[in-house]
């Protein structure tokens, strides 16, 4: 039996592990063992898919021994099996966090003891949405996670959330109905909705239709991703979400998108009928988010908008096809996922050491958290895109591709990735200059603990003598040690280290991307996997 | 595929209703505007299965073209649930936003009136920097500048 016969149980041991965790409701302890277990078991499993597939081998499993098209497949490839583990390796490390976090603040029974079980659900519908060989199994998936995403984003239920809430309900329910609307008429078109059997019929089409199918995914697809101009519901309903709630989000929800768009292009529209359109819209994605983070004076809502600006450089990636840019692609959704996501943990630690993740009201942390601080320093030089780091990696990777061969539309979207590039940097520095280096009563809005502790702090190293620093940075770990439980500070440093790991390991890692984006090119393995017989 | 104009045309209007009502701010419209548009996608999907024909459980006596086309009809089996799901959620958002500020509207976000609302000065970056930078102060705190004694 081959071992990528249990891939299924990637959405089969969340969705259990949903149940049993519900059924713990009461019994908090226990409901955090269920799903640490189910999340470590899946990583487990997952790390033995990418291990199986690493080669560039493609697998398709079909549910119920119904073959394709008339069954459900499930598809394992490289891409797929990516996205999987580095969605369990984030969620993992989230769900750390943020059970750290409750420990801390002793969470009672009640309604918050959903998170759990909402949480492993909004999981199993990612790996579904990642596992999909089927347009509708895909809006299943997407189903799955949105409506476990209402319930986390609406934690707690306070007005601010509701508000936010409604918002992102009503854009996910749109998106929702044109993805179904962009189904029912693919169906109607080619009499099929499996992903493999659509590859070979749909080309046949004439252009009119193709193309009205191919624009109304894309759009249903875009509004997972946040493509601009169908971004605007995103740094809208994040910032406001609790702080696990929005890093998981950060990382995973976008790129669920991101991938399907991924997999329209290459295997559904391989031509490029739109590929000028999407560098447009790739260029307004990146050079108006970017903007708007530049505006921000709340840390989270300025790294909303960073993370709808570097969607467009995964679409700019997509838009300019070709091996190299999609191996480039899929590297830096990886990248991303983890480094936005380690980003909105370190928001969240900031707000619980500070009070507040408001720029203006900050100041001294770099005297007064130096954990923080390291914390912050690597992916936020990562996010910017500095070298050594992975972010510079998959930008130089997307610009060399791009570059290669480039027309003067590409030229132009080439610069525009360059300039996103240098304002995140402006963005993040103008972030530490103000949050981590100038002093606390420096700040526009002086936050009166911090200004009292650094304080406190300077008096220790004022007081002179070879051991002043050393007290002094002591007075400061116990500080930082008393309001960031430490399973916090080491589930976010754990992924800041895979972040760098990323780095580390880029060559192995962008040669196995190859692989997958040459695979995902040829088309062939992916129909041949499916239908085995035709 | 024999197309039914009827369905299109109902399907048209209740999708159009649908979108229309979804750009309301009072929420229930919201709502009326999305069980519109879940139920204008089911019948979307309905008429895409072709001609009517009869239930499609097996009889070895029938010809297969004599069946209708049961995969549309467990598609909009699912989406009719998953409606069904969000719809209930909505509902129970709307009470609770009643419940919270007495009113069926979404209220502005006020962290982006406070951004649109901020001038370009920004007192950190633009505000003149002093001249005097000299790190030497003399033995009473005075700074020294180049030039003086």
């Amino acid at each position: 039996m081959n071992f990528l016969e249990l891939s299924p149980l990637a959405v089969l041991l969340p969705i259990f592990g949903a149940g049993a965790a519900f059924l713990a409701r009461r019994r908090l302890r226990t409901q955090r063992l269920i799903t640490i277990g189910i999340l470590c078991l899946t990583m487990v499993l997952e790390v033995g898919m990418v291990a199986a597939v690493w080669g560039g081998e493609s697998y398709a499993i079909h549910i119920g021994g119904w073959d394709a098209p008339f069954g459900i497949a499930l598809m394992v490839d490289g891409f797929s099996a990516f996205m999987l583990l580095i969605s369990t390796v984030v969620s993992l490390a989230v769900l750390l966090y943020a059970t750290s976090q409750g420990l801390a603040d002793g969470d009672e029974p009640g309604p918050v003891s959903v998170f759990h079980p909402a949480y492993l659900i909004l999981l199993a519908g990612v790996s579904n949405a990642f596992l999909a060989a089927d347009l509708f199994n895909l809006y299943v998936g997407f189903e799955i996670l949105l409506t476990a995403s209402y319930v986390l984003l609406t934690l707690g239920g306070t007005a601010e959330r509701i508000r936010a809430g409604t918002t992102y309900v009503v854009v996910s329910v749109v998106s929702s109905v044109i993805f179904l609307m962009a189904i029912a008429m693919i169906y109607a078109a080619t009499g099929t909705v499996n992903m493999a059997d659509l590859a070979v019929k749909l080309p046949e089409l004439e252009q009119g239709p193709q193309l009205i199918l191919h624009v109304l995914l894309l759009i249903a697809f875009g509004i997972k991703a946040a493509v601009f101009p169908l971004s605007l519901w995103l740094p809208d309903s994040y910032p406001t979400a609790p702080a696990p709630v929005t890093a998981v989000f950060a990382g995973l929800l976008t790129k669920v998108g991101v991938y399907a768009i991924v997999r329209t292009e290459t295997l559904l529209f391989p031509g490029g009928t739109v590929n000028a359109a999407l560098l447009v819209v790739a260029t307004l994605t990146m050079v108006i988010g970017i903007l708007g983070a530049l505006a921000q004076t709340d840390f989270k809502r300025m790294l909303s908008f960073t993370l709808t600006s570097h969607i467009g450089y995964l679409i700019f990636g997509v838009a300019v096809g070709g091996p190299l840019a999609i191996a480039a692609t899929i590297y830096y959704v990886g990248h991303h996922i983890i480094v936005q996501t380690s980003l909105f943990m370190v928001a969240g630690l900031i707000e619980r050491r500070a009070g507040s993740a408001n720029v203006t009201k900050l100041g001294s942390l770099a005297k007064l958290s130096p954990a923080l601080t390291i914390l912050f320093f690597i992916p936020a030089i990562n996010l910017g895109g500095i070298p050594p780091f992975s972010g510079f990696l998959g930008k130089f990777g997307l610009l060399h591709a791009a570059a290669a061969d480039a027309d003067a539309l590409t030229w132009a979207v080439i610069g525009a990735g360059l300039l996103t590039s240098l304002l995140t940097l402006l963005a993040i520095i103008r972030v530490w200059a103000r949050m981590f280096w100038r002093r606390a009563a420096d700040a526009e809005v002086p936050s009166a603990q911090l200004v009292a502790e650094s304080t406190r702090v300077l008096e220790q190293t004022a007081v002179g003598g070879a051991q002043a620093p050393y007290l002094g940075r002591k007075l400061a770990r116990e500080l930082e040690a008393e309001s960031l439980p430490w399973g916090m500070r080491y589930a976010t440093g754990s992924l800041v280290v895979a972040g760098i790991a990323l780095t580390v390991f880029a060559g192995p890692i962008f040669a196995f991307c190859q692989r997958v984006a040459a695979e995902l090119i040829a088309r062939e393995p992916f129909i041949n996997a499916v239908l085995p017989f035709s | 595929m024999s197309v039914n104009i009827t369905f299109l045309v109902i399907t048209g209007v209740l999708l159009a209703a649908g979108f229309y009502l979804v750009l309301e701010r009072t929420l229930t419209r919201v709502l009326l505007g999305i069980m519109l548009l879940g139920n204008g996608v089911n019948l979307l999907i309905l008429t895409t299965g072709g001609r009517r024909g009869v239930a499609p459980l097996f009889d070895s006596n029938r010809d297969p073209s004599e069946y209708s086309d049961p995969l549309p009809q467990a598609l909009i089996l699912t989406a009719i649930v998953i409606t069904f799901a969000v719809t209930a959620f909505l509902l129970a958002m709307i009470y609770r936003s009643w419940a919270l500020t007495s009113a069926d509207i979404v209220a502005d976000d006020t962290e982006d009136i406070k951004v649109s609302q901020s001038t370009a000065y920004d007192e950190e970056e633009d505000s003149p920097v002093a001249e005097d930078t000299t790190e030497f102060v003399d033995e009473e705190g005075r700074p020294i500048r180049e030039g003086e004694e």
